[in-house]
């Protein structure tokens, strides 16, 4: 079972509280699975500051979830203004998108592949 | 509507008796008086005892997770070494009853260890039948001595080695600890030439704690880490649940600790002065707190939890020295002063790179002094008075801990390696983790 259609990953950044919201928003456009990982990292935010006890401290790495996403290419472009829609919040800190190229993509179980792998 | 009419009848058919008795002489016998004054060390006792647990939450809760279990095996063990030091020599050193070998100063070098009344004992062959049975009142003065020494754990946790620390919990318990408060609760020369007042124990207890923690810290020096290129750099602790939880165990041990220090309760007299210690002492801790919430939440633009528990403690430390004479609006005062003075001096002790882990010093030692010169707000002792008193026992348990803790430098190391510092004491030192299940932090 040889799928032709090439799929693309896209890895976003975004803000923790936005996570259900962009779930929901990426379902409703028919995505059917997504990788979520819990991350730490700075971008050109470069972290804040904190007092604990009377003594300021940087926080250098912001807490932020990372979502995996591997849909066709017909839908790429679509998931990815659909993120950037939903997890705007237009203070600092939102997060970033990347789209990479896929070369492969298999089901498990049937053995499926590419996108008839999603 | 009937009931309410036939109470008052009842209540003065079952007064009447009793009316004709009162006018003559004192209502209670003697051996009652005894009883009642033995059972308020008691409740005192077993109140004061959980001040062990509230020691260990705050202090498990404000240091890290890799020393928890080294943490919590300090507060057993110290707990249980007191106890032992105590009756062993701490307890008839702290009270010569008269007997001194140094008038007013110093009762004797290893005095015989402490004696219990025999079992069943009777009022006539007790040991002060104007006073209290001697078990009730070695058990309630224990828990004091053990206080002391939980203050210093605290200050010195997430670096000390755990042999070292335990042997200068025996020296303090045993020695030093009932040697400076023998001068002031033994009927030493504080209490009889100076008239140094200090009702449960800010200095006594507290600053004297403070002063041993500190001799520790400077001595040990800061965790690794801590003060880098003239920067405080935090190590949050590692459960604020469990920290809170501590502080209301020892809000709730203090009315043992302020109440009990009545030491009598055989008369309405008494018993009207243990309620007003309870209630100045619940309010020094709310205005504490309260004090600390708005000045954190003002400094730094958000209010810090750790210094709102530190600040309730501060209330309480700072109204021990005189919880009975102060007006609940007093009370108030003192206790937000102390909570104000937390704020300040955790960041003061660090500036002076002084490394105390969960703010004891701040908080038994310089709110200590505070509520012990609040006494004079009060006008039951002068300003002399009270100087005195503090830097007698504050200076003489500084200089005695920094000889035992430089001594134990000198002999056996009390710090571990930076590596052990860094992995943690649970598993360097113990070989086991409070929270194995979850990653190190």
């Amino acid at each position: 079972m040889e799928g032709d259609g090439h799929v693309k990953l896209i890895i976003a950044a975004i803000k923790p509280f936005k996570l259900e919201e962009v779930r929901e928003a990426l379902t409703g456009l028919g995505v059917r699975g997504m990788m979520v990982t819990e991350i730490k990292g700075f971008g050109s935010q470069s972290g804040h500051t904190e007092i604990y006890r009377g003594a300021e401290y940087a926080v250098n790495f912001v807490p932020k979830v990372k979502l995996e996403i591997v849909v066709a290419d017909a839908m790429a472009e679509q998931v990815v203004e659909t993120i950037a829609k939903t997890a705007k919040t237009d203070k600092i800190g939102d997060g970033k998108i990347f789209t990479l190229d896929v070369e492969s993509a298999l089901r498990v179980r049937t053995g499926e592949a590419n996108d008839e792998a999603l | 509507m009937k009931l309410t009419k036939i109470l008052p009848l009842a209540a003065a058919v079952i007064a009447l008796p009793s009316l004709a008795v009162a006018q003559e002489a004192p209502a209670v016998s003697d051996e009652v008086v005894w009883i009642f004054n033995s059972l308020l060390f008691l409740i005192g006792g077993f109140l004061v005892f959980f001040m062990a647990a509230g020691f260990a939450m705050l202090e498990g809760g404000l240091v890290r997770s890799k020393n928890v279990t080294m943490q919590m095996t300090k507060n057993v063990a110290l707990f249980s070494i007191a106890a032992i030091m105590y009756w062993l020599i701490g307890y008839n050193l702290m009270y010569p009853l008269g007997d001194w070998a140094i008038e007013g100063y110093f009762s004797a070098l290893f005095p015989q260890v402490a004696v219990l009344e025999p079992v069943g004992v009777a009022l006539a062959d007790a040991d002060d039948p104007a006073y209290a049975s001697t078990g009730s009142d070695y058990i309630f003065q224990l828990m004091f001595c053990a206080a002391t020494a939980s203050i210093v754990s605290g200050a010195l946790a997430e670096r000390i080695k755990l042999w070292p620390f335990l042997i200068f919990v025996a020296v303090l318990t045993g020695f030093i600890y009932p040697l400076t408060a023998s001068w002031q609760w033994g009927g030493g020369w504080l209490s009889e030439n100076i008239g140094f007042s200090d009702f449960a124990g800010s200095t006594v207890v507290h600053a004297c704690g403070a002063a041993a923690a500190l001799a520790g810290a400077i001595v040990l020096g800061p965790r690794v880490g801590k003060y880098k290129d003239g920067k405080v750099n935090p190590m949050p602790g590692s459960n604020l649940a469990l920290a809170t939880l501590g502080m209301f165990i020892l809000w709730l041990g203090w009315f043992g600790f302020n109440g009990g220090s009545q030491l009598a309760m055989g008369s309405a007299g008494d018993v009207a002065d243990v309620s007003r210690i309870f209630s100045n002492t619940n309010m020094a801790a709310a205005s504490g707190a309260v004090a600390a919430l708005i000045l954190t939440q003002v400094m730094y633009g958000k209010p810090d939890l750790t210094m709102v528990l530190n600040g309730a403690l501060a209330g309480l430390v700072s109204i021990t020295a005189e919880p009975l004479a102060p007006t609940l609006g007093l009370a108030l005062l003192i206790g937000a002063i102390g909570g104000v003075i937390v704020v300040f001096t955790v960041p003061l002790l660090d500036k002076m790179k002084i490394d105390d882990v969960v703010g004891a010093i701040p908080v038994h030692g310089f709110a200590g002094i505070w509520g012990t010169f609040a006494v004079v707000l009060t006008g039951t002792s002068t300003v002399g008075a009270q100087v005195i008193g503090m830097v007698a026992i504050i200076g003489a348990t500084f200089i005695l801990s920094l000889i035992v803790w430089i001594i134990l430098k000198g002999i056996i190391g009390i710090r571990v390696s930076e590596e052990d510092e860094i992995a943690g004491l649970d598993m360097s030192e113990m070989g086991m983790e409070a929270y194995p299940d979850f990653s190190k932090g």
